[in-house]
């Protein structure tokens, strides 16, 4: 009986703060319709956190497709080398490696651009992505590809056709964690991006409590923390299953 | 160490691959390539520039030039940073001491499979589900004293009589902090723990409870003994995230106040964007993967 009060008293401290900032979010429903209209408008950040969203999920799939493929199934020169320097990404603070990045984009001209951000977001989702995949791909039986082999398909065909099919789970996997690190992520697009009209929902909606001048709109505020974490919360009830797997495999690594 | 071992068994079980597999190198590249023009434009260059920038007097606009080792030597007389060395050690004791007791206790109570367990479990991981900004901004609004709703309950329950500084005092701004990574954390820290409390073999209980264990030796004797591989990831895991710390600071106490939780991630930002010292901001980064490859050295040596 006191496990179950237990239990109940922590869910309870646990699920309030969602559920406050939703109702606080919806006490005044023109808080956001005004944050429709904050800085460059509501539509304009949405549509960047989407954009760079779709385009590291669709980077980190296609790498870490091609490269978990060739991890698994074939041996090549500078194989361990090049497995080894993708996982040391997750040994590099953040910090270290933004502030390179930030002039090294400078010089290819892909500073304050959402596709600059996008490709560093991949990078930063090849250690798991990659390690996922290999491990998927190798979990397949290589005679399913040996029959379409002896048939005369060519490896891409056989990869392809049959072999992304058999690995579909790990694909929504890494696909979900980049949506996830992608939309989510502060610290990048803080550094990366430097024009108003190319923020991320993140980076705009923090800079609506550093404005110097007038009073901060707690209830906009609250809005904007609903839109950031309502396509989470309906991809965590959808894909749990994922969530927890994606879970496991990146923190039990190594 | 497992990853060998699997891939090796699994070698051994298949034979060396078949003829038609070896001798494909350039297919194997072709399909790696994608990943090789990744880490190596995207992390290996930028780790090479990162160590160059140190070395050079690089602000943010104009020309950089060779200045070794100033930007080195200089570290030593920022004294932000080294107040935000200590501040984030001590921030960095305190979170990972609190979140794995909380994780633990969380992990004990929703163990076993029984009825009603899986909401428990769903209800303390669903803040993990929020992003880092969000749920800074959850908290900031969450204890206004204006707007939020802690103040008035804790006065309608008697608690306190007046507006509590959740975030205008050193201590209160790091309580705050830690209570919010607490909420956004210890839940996925449960379920890591959860996986560690589910290897350990039913045979092993029953047979200490035949044994005539009582319930804290269990926990003391077996639990905690079975568990330290998997305590042992969560610690450099919490370890590693908290002496990182960036958006909790930088969102929910912008430092404050008077820079009394400003962590040393926060430093780097700062001399790099405000400052508009990329040099001094390099050389600060490379102290820091420095300091931290070598503390996840000596705790996986410590640990395993």
């Amino acid at each position: 009986m006191t496990r179950h009060l237990t239990l109940s008293a922590l869910a309870v401290l646990f699920l309030f703060p969602l559920v406050w900032s939703g109702w606080a979010s919806l006490e005044d429903p023109s808080d956001y319709l005004e944050m429709a209209r904050f800085g460059e408008g509501l539509g304009t950040y949405a549509t960047n956190s989407v954009l760079v969203s779709a385009m590291t999920v669709a980077g980190t799939l296609v790498v870490s497709a091609l490269g978990g493929y060739a991890f698994a199934r074939f041996d090549f020169p500078g194989k361990n080398l090049l497995f080894l320097a993708t996982l040391a990404i997750l040994m590099v603070p953040y910090a270290t490696i933004l502030i390179p990045l930030y002039v090294l984009l400078g010089f290819i001209g892909l500073q304050n651009s959402l596709v600059g951000l996008s490709l560093v977001f991949v990078m930063f989702q090849l250690p798991f992505a990659l390690f996922m995949m290999r491990n998927a791909f190798e979990a397949i039986p290589r005679e399913l590809e040996e029959a379409a082999l002896v048939d005369g398909c060519g490896t891409f065909r056989a990869f392809s056709r049959i072999l992304l099919h058999a690995v579909r789970p790990a694909l929504v996997t890494v696909g979900l964690f980049a949506f996830l690190a992608s939309w989510n992520d502060f610290f990048a697009p803080l550094i990366l991006l430097n024009d108003g009209s190319s923020f991320t929902l993140p980076v705009a909606v923090v800079s609506m409590t550093q404005r110097t001048f007038g009073a901060i709109d707690y209830g906009m505020l609250q809005a904007g923390v609903m839109v950031m974490a309502i396509p989470c919360l309906i991809l965590f009830i959808v894909l749990q299953r994922h969530y927890v797997r994606g879970f496991m495999s990146g923190a039990l690594r190594g | 160490m497992t990853l060998t071992l699997t891939r090796a068994g699994r070698r051994a079980a298949h034979g060396a691959p078949p003829a038609r597999w070896r001798g494909k190198k350039v297919q194997g590249w072709l399909y790696a390539a994608p990943t090789a023009v990744i880490v190596g434009v995207l992390f290996v260059v930028p780790l090479v520039l990162v160590v160059w920038m140190s070395l050079n007097r690089w602000p943010l606009l104009g020309p950089a030039h060779f200045n070794a080792p100033d930007n080195y030597a200089r570290i030593a007389d920022n004294p932000l940073f080294l107040d935000a060395v200590l501040f984030t050690l001590k921030y960095t004791a305190i979170t990972t001491v609190l979140l794995s007791s909380v994780a633990l206790g969380l992990a004990l109570l929703v163990q076993e499979r029984r009825p009603g367990v899986g909401f428990f479990r769903t209800a303390f991981f669903l803040p993990g589900a929020v992003g880092f900004a969000a749920a800074a901004l959850l908290f900031y609004g969450m204890l206004n004293n204006d707007f939020g709703p802690v103040d008035p309950m804790l006065r309608a329950l008697g608690i306190t009589h007046e507006p509590v500084k959740w975030i205008g005092t050193p201590n209160m701004a790091l309580f705050s902090t830690i209570a919010l990574v607490l909420w956004r954390f210890a839940g996925f820290n449960m379920l890591i723990l959860l996986t560690g409390l589910q290897a350990i073999p039913v045979e092993v209980y029953e047979a200490a409870r035949s044994d005539g264990a009582g319930r804290r030796q269990i926990f003391t004797r077996i639990t905690l003994p079975l568990l330290r591989p998997t305590l042992a990831l969560m610690l450099i895991l919490s370890v590693t995230g908290s002496l990182l710390a960036f958006d909790q600071f930088f969102i929910f106490t912008n430092g404050g106040p008077d820079n009394s939780t400003v962590s040393m991630v926060m430093v780097v930002y700062r001399d790099a964007f405000f400052r508009f010292d990329l040099g001094g901001a390099a050389a600060l980064s490379v102290v820091l993967l420095v300091g931290l490859v070598g503390l996840n050295a000596l705790m996986m040596r410590r640990l395993r």
